[in-house]
C-alpha cells in the first residue's frame, strides 16, 4: 500500500516537473490557433510591414509596423537610460557600498521591482507627463519619451539584480590578484571584474530589455496610444503590448480584429522567447 | 599612482550618483503616493461600494476581488510549483530533459503579462467556456506566478544539506519519506518567501486579468467563482484613464491601498528570508 502511494506521488511529481514545458507549448499552440487565422485573409508580410493599423475602419487594415516601431522606440529609449544607470548601480552595490548600505540598497531595488506597473503608470501620468509637456513645450506630455523614462525604472531592478549576481559570482581571487599587483579598486573593477562578469551583465541587460518590451500597463497609460508611424521621441506612440490591452476588450471573439491581436501576441511571444533563450545561453556560458 | 587614485574617486562618485538616480525616484514615488493617498483613506473608503460611476464611495469590491484572485492563483500555483520544485531538486538528473525544463521556466518568467492575458482568454474563457470569471483570472495569474514559486522553492529545497537526506535514508526511510519529513520542513521558510512574492506579483498585475475576469464597474460582491469581479489594479487603471473627473484623492487612495498591499507582502517575504538566514542551523 505504501509502495503504491509513493509510486503515485512520484509520478505526480514527475508530471508537475514537466508541467512547465507543457504550459509553454500550450501557450504557443493557443496563440497560434487564434492568431494564424488572420493569415487566411491577410498575408504575413502585409501584417508585419503594413504601415497602417486601422482595425475597425472599413476595410480594416492590420499593418503592425507603426506598433513595432513604437515598441522599438520606447524600448531603445528605456535601454539608453537604464543600462548605464543599472550597471553602474550594480557595480556600486556589489563592489563599493559598505555591507549595511548594500543590504538596504538591495531591499530598495526589490521594492522597486515589486511596485505594480499600473501604479508606476499612474504616478507617471500625474508627475512625469505634465513635466515632459512643459519642459519641451508640447501639446501633450503623453510621448514615447515619457514611456521610455518610466520603463527604464521597470528595467533597472532586473538589470541591477542580475548584474550584481554576475559580479558577485566572479571568483574573489581575481580581484585579490589585481589588487596585489598594485591596481586600485577601480582598476580591478574596470579591467578585471567587469570583463570576467561580462556575459552575466549582458544577460542582465537582455532580460531588462525583455521586461521593457513586454511591459503593458504603464506604457499604455503614458505613451499616448496613437498608432501612427513615429517620427520623434516627443510624439505619442503605441506599442505592441498596449494595442492588445487597449483593443481586446472591444474585439468580438472570432473576428478578424480578434485574430490580429492574437497574431501580435505571437510576435511578442517569439520576441520574448528569443531574448530569454539567448540570455540563458549567456548565463550558462559563465558557469 | 596619484592619477589613478583620482580616477578611482571620480569613478566611485559616478557609481554612487547612478545609485542615487534609482533610489531617489523610488523614494519619491512612494512618498508622493503616501502623502496624497492618506487623506482618502478612511473606513468608509475601504468598506463601501463605489458610487456615482466610481467618482464617490469606496473600493471594497475591488479589494475583495483582488483577495479572491490572489488566493485563487496561489491555490493553483503552489501545489504544482512545489511539486515541480521537488522534481527539479530531488529527482531530476543533470540531463537534456532537465535543461529543457529549466529553459521552459525561464521562458515562462519572461512571457509578457499581456500575452498571459491573451492565453487565459483563449484557453479558459473561450475554449473551456469558463467565461470572464474569477476562475479564469485565478488560473491565468496562477500560471503567471508559477515560475516565481518553482524557482524560489527549488532554491530552498536545494539549500537543505545533503547530509540530512543521507542520514534519513540510512535510517531506512524511503525517498518520499525523506522529502516529506526531512527536506520539506527545513525548506519551509524559503518556500513561504517565494509564495508570498508570488502573491504580491499576482495582486499587482493588471494585463493578465483585463480580459479574463476584471469588471469595469460592479458594485456588488462576486457570488461564485464563475462571477466577474473588480480588482484593485484594474480599478486604478479605470479611474485614472477611463473615467473623467474622478477626484484625485480617490485615485491616490486606490494607488496607496494597492501599493501598501504589494509592498507589505514583499516586506514580509524579505523579513522571513532575513530571519531564516540568521537562524539557519547549518
Amino acid at each position: 500500500m505504501r509502495k503504491l502511494k509513493e509510486f503515485v506521488i512520484e509520478k505526480l511529481i514527475l508530471f508537475c516537473g514537466l508541467a512547465s514545458i507543457l504550459i509553454v507549448i500550450v501557450i504557443f499552440i493557443f496563440l497560434l490557433k487564434e492568431g494564424l487565422s488572420l493569415f487566411n485573409t491577410i498575408s504575413p508580410l502585409k501584417f508585419l510591414f503594413g504601415k497602417s493599423w486601422y482595425p475597425i475602419s472599413e476595410p480594416a487594415q492590420f499593418g503592425i509596423l507603426p506598433l513595432i516601431l513604437g515598441s522599438l522606440l520606447v524600448t531603445v529609449g528605456a535601454a539608453i537610460i537604464s543600462i548605464p544607470i543599472g550597471v553602474a548601480c550594480a557595480i556600486y552595490i556589489a563592489e563599493v557600498a559598505p555591507l549595511k548600505i548594500k543590504e538596504i540598497l538591495k531591499a530598495g531595488i526589490e521594492m522597486l521591482a515589486a511596485i505594480p506597473s499600473v501604479v508606476l503608470g499612474f504616478i507617471g501620468m500625474v508627475t512625469l507627463v505634465p513635466w515632459v509637456k512643459t519642459l519641451f513645450n508640447l501639446p501633450t506630455g503623453l510621448t514615447a519619451l515619457s514611456g521610455s523614462i518610466m520603463l527604464a525604472f521597470m528595467a533597472m531592478p532586473t538589470i541591477v539584480s542580475i548584474a550584481e549576481d554576475a559580479l558577485y559570482s566572479v571568483p574573489k581571487t581575481y580581484k585579490e590578484g589585481a589588487l596585489a599587483l598594485g591596481a586600485t579598486r577601480w582598476q580591478a573593477i574596470w579591467r578585471v571584474m567587469l570583463p570576467a562578469a561580462s556575459s552575466g551583465i549582458l544577460a542582465a541587460i537582455m532580460l531588462g530589455i525583455g521586461r521593457v518590451i513586454g511591459e503593458t500597463m504603464a506604457v499604455m497609460m503614458i505613451t499616448g496610444n496613437s498608432a501612427i508611424l513615429p517620427h520623434s521621441i516627443l510624439q505619442p506612440v503605441r506599442t505592441l503590448t498596449a494595442t492588445i490591452a487597449a483593443e481586446m476588450g472591444e474585439a468580438v471573439v472570432g473576428s478578424e480584429h480578434y485574430f490580429a491581436l492574437f497574431a501580435i501576441g505571437i510576435v511578442l511571444f517569439l520576441i520574448s522567447f528569443a531574448i530569454n533563450v539567448t540570455a540563458d545561453m549567456f548565463l550558462h556560458k559563465k558557469q | 599612482m596619484k592619477n589613478s587614485k583620482r580616477t578611482e574617486k571620480i569613478a566611485f562618485f559616478f557609481l554612487f550618483l547612478a545609485t542615487l538616480l534609482i533610489v531617489i525616484p523610488v523614494g519619491l514615488i512612494i512618498v508622493i503616493i503616501i502623502q496624497k493617498g492618506i487623506p482618502a483613506i478612511n473606513w468608509q473608503f475601504l468598506s463601501d461600494m463605489p458610487r456615482q460611476g466610481m467618482r464617490a464611495g469606496g473600493i471594497f469590491p475591488a479589494i475583495i476581488g483582488t483577495i479572491y484572485l490572489v488566493l485563487g492563483s496561489i491555490f493553483f500555483a503552489l501545489p504544482i510549483g512545489l511539486l515541480a520544485a521537488i522534481y527539479l531538486s530531488e529527482y531530476s538528473k543533470d540531463n537534456f530533459l532537465t535543461r529543457i525544463i529549466k529553459l521552459a521556466i525561464v521562458n515562462l518568467a519572461g512571457v509578457p503579462s499581456v500575452v498571459y492575458g491573451l492565453f487565459g482568454l483563449a484557453l479558459f474563457v473561450v475554449f473551456f467556456k469558463f467565461g470572464a470569471s474569477i476562475l479564469s483570472g485565478s488560473l491565468t495569474l496562477g500560471i503567471m506566478i508559477l515560475p516565481i514559486i518553482i524557482t524560489s522553492s527549488r532554491e530552498a529545497l536545494e539549500s537543505v544539506p545533503n547530509s540530512f537526506r543521507e542520514v534519513s535514508l540510512s535510517l531506512g526511510a524511503s525517498k518520499w519519506q525523506t522529502i516529506r519529513y526531512i527536506v520539506l520542513p527545513n525548506a519551509i521558510p524559503g518556500i513561504l518567501t517565494g509564495t508570498i512574492l508570488g502573491l504580491g506579483r499576482a495582486a499587482g498585475e493588471t494585463a493578465p486579468i483585463l480580459f479574463t475576469v476584471a469588471a469595469f464597474y460592479l458594485p456588488r460582491l462576486p457570488k461564485s467563482i464563475f462571477d466577474q469581479a473588480m480588482a484593485l489594479p484594474y480599478h486604478l487603471y479605470v479611474i485614472s484613464t477611463q473615467v473623467p473627473n474622478v477626484d484625485e484623492k480617490i485615485r491616490y487612495g486606490t494607488a496607496l491601498v494597492l501599493l501598501v498591499l504589494v509592498l507589505f507582502m514583499n516586506l514580509v517575504a524579505i523579513i522571513i528570508r532575513y530571519q531564516f538566514r540568521k537562524k539557519k542551523k547549518w
